[in-house]
């Protein structure tokens, strides 16, 4: 469904991303980890057209979508979300899925039906879609929560999840893992899902892309990615038990 | 004699809340601009000079019915001030704001000196007059109703339109965050474009009100553009309720206190009013 293939990003003599390539099927939930700084975000950025590529090519449903504008790429059927959420908070919860239901399609449904979708998407959350629900009532999770929900909205094929868990506890962590999950599952939206802490996302990801100074290092199921030696240093000190502990509670 | 100057007073702050809802209307454009594409149109009472003399052409020249001459400067301001943000604002979005004021303020005289070219000097009206309206011993203008009658539905519209639509929510989502609408598929230059013919509208209406009590020159813009100005600094800068009530407020020092005084006196004592209101609240009255 994507593939990427020699995708290089410099910014100034940076280079952030450095001829990176992999593909996604369609369905899969692919985790594209590695420590703060690995070029995961840019990554990201390349894709949903925030960023246009020094070199190399972006194919998605066989198209060329490499330097198209953003507003564009979520036409085609690319969402994504952004690690720190960043709500309209001035307008309700309905407000903002519905907007992001109602302009961010192909084809511009109705009113009535970008409202009822966006009711759905808020649904499918767990969040409230009364028309008085505001922004300012919810946490560090409900705003994810509502960031997902805007993605959605937009009924993507694709969706790129910068989730970033930090900030939320263990169970919800737990929960947000169970929601990409379960967005997979119900609504067959496939999923890229950048994350620097491994341990929970190794519980649903089907496929691992690792990055490190802008390189893919690894790539695999999360078993084999998990004890790769290369990976094993990049995270060494840091959650490696967790991550042994997360693959091992998989299996069982 | 103590009743005679009540009735006086009451009469000062009837017509002082007719100047309001008109000094409302043309400061709600400007604060709407303001708002969400973050840039101050300088320019602004110049739109309104361009509105004034299309209605005049299309009016007294072509012989049109004054409505639909009206409509058709409504509609020419609008698309003025769509071409402005095409032509002038967006190749210097990303620019310091000194830029913009600068580039904005070039504007303002270029639509002086352009009007003065095609239009001469020389003071122009519609010729057009109302009966004042009396109710018992009080006296109003019939024009300033009205002004402050469409004043009014103007608001309301907007408010409407910004509330109820979806692209009214997208101009209310963009002033907040315009970086993140292409996610939702929004170009951003698609909406400052449709709020600026907006904001032309407004200023295209407010032109449609001022023809009817004022003559037509090439400086008119002098006469309302710092006043709006200052009456959106006042209520917060983008604060479109804040505008709206501040509006009210310096109508009020202008009437009253030219009634109290003199005429000129009541700019004065408002202008004062202002610089002290700086002083205590810089932001404005209503922060944003």
């Amino acid at each position: 469904m994507l593939s990427v293939n020699g995708l290089s990003k410099t910014f100034g003599g940076f280079t952030a991303v450095n001829r990176i390539s992999f593909e996604l099927a369609e369905g899969e939930i692919l985790g594209l980890i590695g420590p703060n700084g690995s070029g995961k975000s840019t990554t990201f950025n390349l894709i949903a057209g925030a960023l246009a590529p020094s070199e190399g090519s972006i194919r998605f449903l066989g198209r060329e979508v490499a330097g198209t504008h953003a507003s564009k790429v979520a036409h085609l059927g690319i969402a994504r979300t952004y690690q720190i959420p960043r709500p309209f908070r001035k307008l309700s919860l309905m407000e903002n899925v519905a907007l992001a239901a109602y302009y961010g399609q192909a084809e511009r449904p109705t009113r009535e039906r970008a409202w009822a979708q966006a009711k759905e998407a808020l649904a499918l959350v767990n969040l409230p879609s009364e028309e008085s629900a505001r922004v300012d009532g919810l946490g560090a999770a409900g705003l994810k929560k509502l960031e997902l929900a805007r993605a959605l909205a937009t009924q993507p094929k694709l969706l790129l999840a910068d989730e970033s868990l930090g900030g939320l506890d263990e169970s919800e962590m737990n929960q947000a893992a169970d929601m990409l999950a379960m967005i997979r599952d119900k609504r067959g939206v496939t999923i890229i899902w950048v994350e620097h802490i491994m341990g929970v996302l190794m519980r649903v990801v089907d496929r691992c892309v690792v990055l490190d100074h802008g390189e893919v290092i690894a790539e695999g199921k999360p078993e084999s990615v998990a004890h790769d030696p290369k990976v094993v240093e990049v995270y060494l000190g840091t959650d490696a038990d967790e991550v042994q502990r997360a693959v091992a509670g998989r299996a069982a | 004699m103590s009743e005679v100057f009540d009735i006086f007073l009451l009469e000062s702050v009837l017509n002082g809340l007719l100047l309001g809802g008109l000094l409302a209307l043309l400061s709600l454009g400007l604060n709407l601009i303001f708002g969400v594409i973050d840039v101050v149109w300088i320019c602004y009472a110049e739109l309104i000079m361009v509105g004034m003399y299309a209605v005049y052409y299309f009016h007294v020249v072509f012989g049109w019915p004054l409505l639909l001459a009206m409509l058709m400067g409504i509609l020419i301001v609008a698309m003025a001030g769509a071409a402005l943000h095409y032509f002038v604002i967006r190749p210097v979005l990303a620019a310091e704001p000194i830029n913009q004021l600068l580039v904005t303020g070039g504007v303002l005289f270029f639509l002086q000196a352009a009007a003065t070219l095609a239009f001469g000097i020389e003071f122009k009206n519609l010729g057009v007059t109302f009966p004042p309206i009396v109710v018992g011993d009080i006296s109003f203008s019939m024009p300033r109703l009205i002004a402050f009658v469409t004043a009014l539905a103007g608001m309301l519209g907007m408010y409407l339109f910004l509330t109820r639509t979806y692209i009214g929510t997208a101009i209310r989502a963009i002033s907040q965050d315009r970086t993140i609408m292409p996610l939702m598929g929004v170009n951003p230059n698609r909406i400052f474009l449709v709020t600026s013919a907006l904001g032309g509208g407004l200023a295209g209406l407010g032109a449609c009100l001022l023809v009817l009590q004022y003559d037509i020159h090439p400086a008119i813009g002098l006469s309302f553009g710092p006043i709006t100005f200052l009456i959106c600094v006042l209520g917060g800068l983008g604060n479109m309720v804040g505008g709206f009530i501040a509006a009210f407020i310096f109508a009020q020092f202008i009437s009253v206190g030219g009634f109290f005084f003199a005429i000129e006196w009541g700019y004065v004592i408002a202008f004062l009013f202002f610089i002290g209101m700086m002083f205590w609240r810089p932001q404005g009255l209503f922060t944003k």
